[in-house]
């Protein structure tokens, strides 16, 4: 565990004792449960969006792909009778061509992936509310998918603690992801991209190909994810679902550790931070803290984390640049000095 | 005419471990055109950044209409009107002509809101155009003006300032025949109006079209100062060498075998109407000289694969290949240690074991899953057999001194299989002892079997480790020397463009 992921885990810890302190309610196996839950689905998507941010790029359109997809989940197998399994597979290969789509535009077309991923953002809730007219997507009375409810919206009995599956699916979620991005080629290739692209094309890495992959992997999870709220919300308003979980997956990856420059982060940090945002939602809630107050308290958090981020990087840096000065000498830095422009 | 405007007496600048300017002394008069030569590190740029107050000597003494002084500010330069046309432009392509000669100093409307008076802005600007005779106007955007008309534009921009020393550093490097004539003339008419200009540049042939004066600089020193009638590229290249080269050379063990690369007509992106054609043989070490900006680097990033090659063709141990991407040349065997360690070279923030293993990570793998054991292990070899100093190859490459970094790079592609390894620019930035270790793993390299291309603008570097010399000018080769033709007077004349 690294040293930052390890805070985190501290300050979520003190907000958690705090909130319990003030309002035992937080401890109750039910509002526990519920916020297990919270996590299992908001991690899935911030997980996604650690891979784009670890290779430099953003990713804002996933609260709308969320919706999109979420309503073509419901619309397939509730009015087109596809069977759940053939739906799923289709919805996580949408996000697939999804995350291709943005990855080609970035790398081939050399558009900016915050504008790419910002036309995508108002493309696909566009579409989402024109597909619906507007209309709230759901199922019906007697619509029954026992196998589907119980996958994604179940929980199970863990020694007195209802556990959601979701909880699983971020489990094996984050399992998975962390042996790609910390053990495999591939995730040695995204934070060498992410943090000198030159660099990693000097040393032969298909930088493009890197790029393109962090897009495609993002859009499938959030496919995956998307099913998953779909399942638990159990009815879609195309107009407000999902609308700025961009903005939680973002700050859960900035709290885990990433840097939107790219190159940095961790898996669990981006857990963890998931974790700390919806420990703060409940906060609001247990607290009495009127709700329309919710987005300040999470910003004003983060800001504070980063904030204290900075500080420490800051004097690491000094600490290091003054050690590396006494131990390369001068002399190595005088003639890179007066090499340019002649 | 006669009386000094800018005196420079024993001008030093001592870097630790580098004398870069060792008691540089001359004036310049008032319209008094200097033609100020040196090779490739001669400390030219240093002695402009300690005229612009960039740079503060470590002795000497500026004397400016009669005034001692110590070093200059930046301030104390503008102040005194020196004023700079840079090689690399220091202008906004996003404004006008006008815009850019008052930047910072826009005419304002009255008022607390600060509008630019744009009228005003272009009334100012137009009389210094015309005083040029420039063909373009006050509100023509500067993105659709030609490099040389950017240099007018840099020009009109000191003369605004009331410039009385206009120091230009190779400002013709890039023009056109017709451009250069142009801006020889505007030279003149600045001299006319009785404004200095001290004009650095590499095309001898200016010197004595256009100089009154021609100061060489060398290895920091001025070695000679050469009246109108006396300046001849022929006086100047004699002064500009003639420094005695240790030598370095350590013959090879065999002679050089079979053609490894052959390039044939390649023409590159900066120069797409210069085609180069060389080879490089098995166990000898090529060197490839020039002047900066000759076209060294393009050529072996399209070589490389970094660049796309705009013609020619690649041969590799006789067969024709086509190297799109780096990966492409990786997979062939085709290595670059490139000049910028720094930006290309290394990920300064990943550790020296996960650097050497990055273009091989595969080998470093089981399912897919690196083996950082496997990394550890070879990084520890290659610190022994290259002698990395470092405790520990987990430590970032960023925290390595500027040898230690380059022997980081060459590490990662020792750990392969070099056919063809391209140096640009080994050892620069390096100390003298890690240097002449680089030097000894060259000659080792070159035995065992490499193919070795090394880009330097270091003379005693290309002379004392070459086993041959192609020199490169203006994107093209200028000529091929043989162990027995080498000579700092040989290689420059090609540098410039003459024949040996």
């Amino acid at each position: 565990m690294q040293k930052k992921d390890l805070s985190l885990l501290i300050l979520i810890i003190v907000v958690g004792a705090v909130v319990a302190f003030i309002n035992p309610r937080f401890l109750l196996v039910g509002n526990l449960s519920n916020t297990a839950n919270q996590v299992g689905m908001f991690g899935v998507f911030s997980i996604a969006e650690a891979f784009v941010i670890i290779t430099g790029g953003i990713e804002l359109s996933v609260g709308s792909v969320i919706a999109l997809l979420g309503v073509l989940f419901i619309d397939l197998i509730v009015n087109r009778g596809v069977n759940w399994m053939a739906a799923s597979a289709l919805i996580i290969a949408a996000g697939l061509v999804i995350g291709a789509v943005h990855g080609a535009l970035v790398t081939k077309m050399r558009i900016q992936p915050f504008v790419v991923t910002l036309c995508g953002l108002l493309i696909y809730r566009g579409v989402a509310r024109y597909y619906t007219e507007d209309a709230t997507a759901g199922f019906g009375f007697g619509d029954s998918f026992p196998t589907l409810e119980w996958l994604t919206a179940g929980r199970t009995d863990v020694f007195g603690f209802p556990l959601p599956h979701t909880v699983v699916a971020i489990v094996v979620v984050a399992f998975v992801a962390w042996i790609v991005l910390h053990r495999s080629v591939f995730g040695r290739y995204l934070y060498a991209v992410g943090k000198n692209e030159e660099a990693a094309r000097y040393s032969g890495i298909s930088s493009d190909r890197v790029i393109v992959s962090s897009y495609i992997v993002c859009g499938g999870l959030t496919a995956l994810a998307a099913i998953l709220i779909a399942m638990y919300t159990r009815s879609i308003s195309p107009a407000v679902h999902g609308s700025f979980y961009e903005l939680y997956a973002i700050a859960a990856a900035v709290l885990g550790g990433c840097s939107l420059r790219g190159g940095e982060g961790s898996i669990l940090g981006v857990v963890l931070g998931t974790i700390l945002l919806q420990v703060l939602q409940n906060l609001v809630n247990l607290l009495g803290i009127p709700s329309s107050l919710n987005f300040a308290v999470m910003g004003t958090v983060i800001l504070i984390g980063v904030l204290a981020d900075q500080y420490l990087v800051q004097r690491r840096q000094r600490a290091a640049t003054a050690k590396g000065r006494l131990q390369a000498g001068a002399i190595a830095g005088a003639p890179a000095d007066r090499a340019p422009a002649e | 005419m006669t009386e000094p405007f800018l005196e420079l007496v024993d001008i030093s600048k001592i870097y630790p471990g580098v004398v870069a300017l060792d008691h540089v002394s001359f004036s310049v008069s008032r319209g008094e055109v200097i033609g100020l030569v040196g090779e490739n590190g001669a400390g030219k740029s240093t002695l402009m950044r300690v005229l612009g107050g960039v740079v503060e000597p470590s002795g000497g003494v500026i004397r400016i209409d009669g005034v001692e002084r110590r070093s200059l500010t930046v301030a104390d330069a503008i102040k005194a009107g020196i004023a700079f046309v840079h090689q690399e432009l220091n202008l906004f392509d996003n404004l006008d002509v006008a815009g850019n000669v008052f930047i910072g100093r826009e005419p304002l409307y009255a008022g607390p809101l600060k509008l630019v008076d744009r009228k005003r802005l272009h009334a100012q600007v137009r009389p210094l155009l015309e005083r040029l005779a420039v063909d373009f106007e006050p509100d023509t955007p500067l993105a659709e003006l030609s490099l040389a008309q950017r240099q007018l534009v840099e020009i009109i921009k000191a003369l605004s300032l009331d410039a009385r020393l206009v120091i230009m550093d190779e400002p013709t490097s890039s023009l056109t025949l017709t451009e250069t004539d142009r801006l020889l003339r505007v030279i003149a008419g600045l001299k006319a109006e009785g404004v200095s200009v001290i004009f650095i540049t590499h095309r001898l042939n200016e010197v004595k079209e256009c100089a009154d004066r021609a100061v060489v600089l060398r290895d920091g020193r001025t070695v000679g100062a050469l009246g109108k009638a006396e300046i001849t590229p022929a006086a100047l290249i004699r002064l500009m060498i003639g420094r005695d080269l240790k030598s370095l050379y350590v013959p090879p063990a065999a002679p050089p075998g079979k053609n490894v690369l052959e390039i044939v007509e390649a023409r590159t992106e900066t120069y797409p109407d210069r085609a180069v054609s060389l080879s490089v043989r098995r166990g000898e070490i090529l060197g490839l000289a020039g002047l900066v900006g000759s076209g060294r680097t393009e050529l072996a990033r399209a070589i490389f694969g970094v660049d796309p090659l705009r013609g020619g063709s690649i041969k590799l141990e006789g067969e024709p290949i086509r190297i799109p991407t780096p990966r492409a040349a990786i997979e062939r065997g085709v290595y670059l240690v490139p000049e910028d360690r720094k930006r290309s070279g290394l990920l300064l923030d990943f550790s020296i074991a996960e650097n050497i293993s990055l273009p091989d990570l595969a080998s470093y793998a089981r399912a897919r899953l690196v083996k950082p054991a496997l990394e550890i292990e070879n990084a520890r070899r290659q610190r022994e057999r290259l002698r990395i100093r470092t405790p520990d190859v987990a430590t970032a490459a960023g925290a390595l001194s500027g040898g230690n970094q380059q022997k980081v790079v060459l590490a990662k592609w020792l750990s392969m299989r070099p056919k063809v390894l391209i140096f640009d620019e080994p050892t620069r930035g390096i100390d003298v002892g890690a240097k002449q270790e680089i030097y000894d793993m060259l000659r080792r390299l070159a035995d065992s079997g490499v193919a070795i291309l090394m880009i330097s603008s270091d003379m005693e570097e290309v002379i004392g480790v070459s086993d041959r010399i192609a020199v490169m000018h203006e994107g093209a080769i200028s000529g091929f020397l043989d162990r027995s033709q080498f000579s700092e007077h040989n290689v420059l004349q090609l540098a410039v463009g003459h024949t040996v």
